[in-house]
């Protein structure tokens, strides 16, 4: 495995996270290293082997479908970074 | 400080010999004093924590305390906490108020203990020596030039210089354990699911779990007493019947089967850890205890699996900050994908955007089986030699630390080489089991070593005796740094 900066900059586009060359040059390396350490799981054979998600085997629980939460919109919205009448505020999507 | 053991504290304030608001007080004391040579805390709010002493004394004056009311404890800051700054040693979280307490908080409330703050830690949990906090690393107060382990950082060192009785950590790859051991204190990591995740930032969820931070497996046990039991706001949280940690605190260990795997002494493991880890063993024979070698071929495996599996639920998680609710967001920028990639570029440091970026390559289109699916099938085959190994033993013993602390700046520039820290810690948080580290020596520099003890799945009180009647036969758990104050 070998990334470019490039393919840094790819995934951090995938990522939204803004990259600017010098970083990714630097991350660049750094990457590889890491997935040069990765790469050693790559030679375990493990045909039949069932993929372990989670330590226990829980299942979502069902509940009653009654109303379990009240509303807490102005406290949550009163550490949001710009809100008016009660919608939180982002740049213009739809023109 | 004399008495700081969590039964002893809780003695004085049954007696009357002190109030929760004057033994709150004397730890604010103690950690405005060392605080600004350690920054063990992220927030204190002395005003907040005599309140809510205040509140215990109360509880206490009307006949209603409980075990450890009034005993005085920190917590980590990634722990929602209501009205309290809450960071997770993020630059995107540095003005976030909580608006509701984590279910740990609210334990811990429940019982009448006072925040005595919020604990440093790596940025998002993220680390191995408390380097990668927005707000500055944690020093470890046996030696400043040193870390003090991560991520859990602030914890150990809150509680190794004795500015808090104990506190809550938390432990995805070795957050609790690795600080403990190079802190000299106790820490326990419980078996995956027996502590809510409910209001504990996530970083990655199959492997994060909550656990106690204090001087001994005694305090830990009163701890988890108080941390543990069923939630339904966290779909993992495990619903069992709640348990007395304290119940086999005094069983001897006499045919106690100790497990040592042959994995976890070989080449890597610095010679005074080795040295004083041998001589714990000896220690635990001569209490009755029997050895068996054991092999957990595996575990070699547990680093590359972790750094798939982890960043890959980071990323997932961590895509939650984008400046829209809640945190923060650049100052500037265009349309609202610029509004996402500048708030999180300039949000996160340069280790949780290295992570998410492994995490959105190997769950990315094309690789998500060569990676994601490889790493979930070895996560298996770690969890089946634990499950071979607790047919021959009752309990695993070994490092948990391959060294003792490094200086400040020494592994900073090289993330591989800080991942290998955690080399004896992760297969634990992989198969989900419980894990604790323990002080058993020190190191030619003065540094404290950890022991860590691995038990089979709800197998906390059993481990916590082992770990109770070394501490009785011992005092490395007592030992304090000098020259604090």
């Amino acid at each position: 495995m070998s990334f470019s900066p490039d393919d840094v900059k790819r995934i951090a586009r995938l990522a939204r996270i803004e990259t600017s060359d010098a970083e990714a040059q630097a991350t660049q390396a750094q990457l590889n290293s890491i997935f040069d350490l990765i790469a050693t799981m790559q030679a375990v054979d493990t045909a039949g082997i069932a993929p372990m998600a989670h330590a226990q085997e829980v299942y979502q629980r069902l509940r009653e479908d009654v109303v379990s939460e009240t509303d807490h919109h102005t406290a949550f919205q009163a550490i949001a970074p710009a809100v008016e009448n009660s919608l939180y505020l982002v740049p213009k999507v739809i023109e | 400080m004399s008495a700081t053991s969590l039964s002893a504290l809780a003695a004085q304030l049954a007696a009357g010999q002190v109030s929760s608001r004057e033994l709150a007080q004397q730890y604010l004391d103690r950690i405005a004093a060392l605080n600004p040579a350690l920054n063990a805390f992220i927030t204190v709010d002395a005003e907040k924590t005599l309140a809510e002493a205040a509140v215990a004394d109360a509880l206490r004056a009307t006949g209603r305390a409980g075990p450890l009311t009034g005993v005085p404890i920190a917590h980590k800051d990634i722990f929602c906490t209501d009205g309290w700054l809450t960071t997770c040693g993020s630059k995107m979280l540095h003005n976030f108020v909580a608006p509701y307490d984590a279910h740990v908080i609210q334990q811990f409330k429940a019982a009448g203990m006072p925040s005595l703050g919020k604990t440093n830690m790596d940025e998002f949990a993220m680390g191995s020596s408390n380097e990668t906090s927005y707000f500055g690393a944690v020093k470890n107060p046996w030696n400043p030039a040193y870390v003090p382990g991560g991520s859990s950082g602030g914890a150990a060192a809150c509680v190794a210089a004795r500015m808090a009785p104990a506190a809550t950590g938390t432990d995805t790859g070795g957050s609790i354990r690795q600080p403990a051991a190079l802190c000299g204190i106790t820490g326990l990591k419980p078996t995956y699911g027996l502590v809510s995740r409910y209001g504990m930032i996530a970083f990655a969820s199959s492997l994060d779990q909550a656990g106690p931070m204090a001087p001994s497996a005694e305090d830990c046990a009163l701890l988890l007493n108080v941390m543990t039991g069923f939630d339904p706001r966290d779909s993992t949280s495990l619903e069992r019947e709640k348990e007395d940690y304290t119940r086999d605190l005094n069983q001897p260990l006499a045919g106690l089967r100790v497990g040592l795997p042959k994995e976890f002494f070989a080449e890597g493991l610095n010679n005074e850890v080795a040295a004083a880890v041998d001589a714990a063993v000896a220690e635990l024979k001569k209490l009755g205890a029997t050895t068996v070698e054991i092999s957990l071929a595996n575990s070699k495996l547990a680093i590359p699996v972790y750094y798939v599996l982890a960043p890959a639920e980071a990323s997932s998680n961590l895509s939650r900050f984008d400046g829209v609710r809640y945190g923060y967001r650049a100052p500037e920028y265009g349309n609202l994908d610029d509004m996402y990639c500048k708030t999180r570029a300039q949000g996160f440091g340069a280790e949780v955007k290295r992570r998410i970026l492994i995490g959105a390559y190997v769950l990315s289109h094309g690789y998500y089986d060569a990676y994601y699916l490889q790493a979930q099938k070895i996560r298996r085959l770690i969890a089946d030699d634990f499950n071979e190994a607790f047919k021959v033993c009752d309990v695993i013993l070994g490092p948990t630390a391959p060294g003792t602390a490094f200086k400040l700046g020494e592994k900073s520039d090289d993330p591989v080489e800080m991942y290998l820290n955690d080399l004896y810690t992760i297969p634990a948080n992989l198969a989900g089991l419980p894990g604790m580290s323990l002080p058993c020596g020190f190191d030619a520099k003065g540094l404290p070593i950890g022991l860590q003890l691995v038990g089979n799945y709800f197998s906390e009180a059993k481990m916590l005796n082992v770990a109770h009647q070394y501490q009785r036969a011992t005092d490395w758990h007592s030992r304090q740094p000098e020259g604090l104050l």
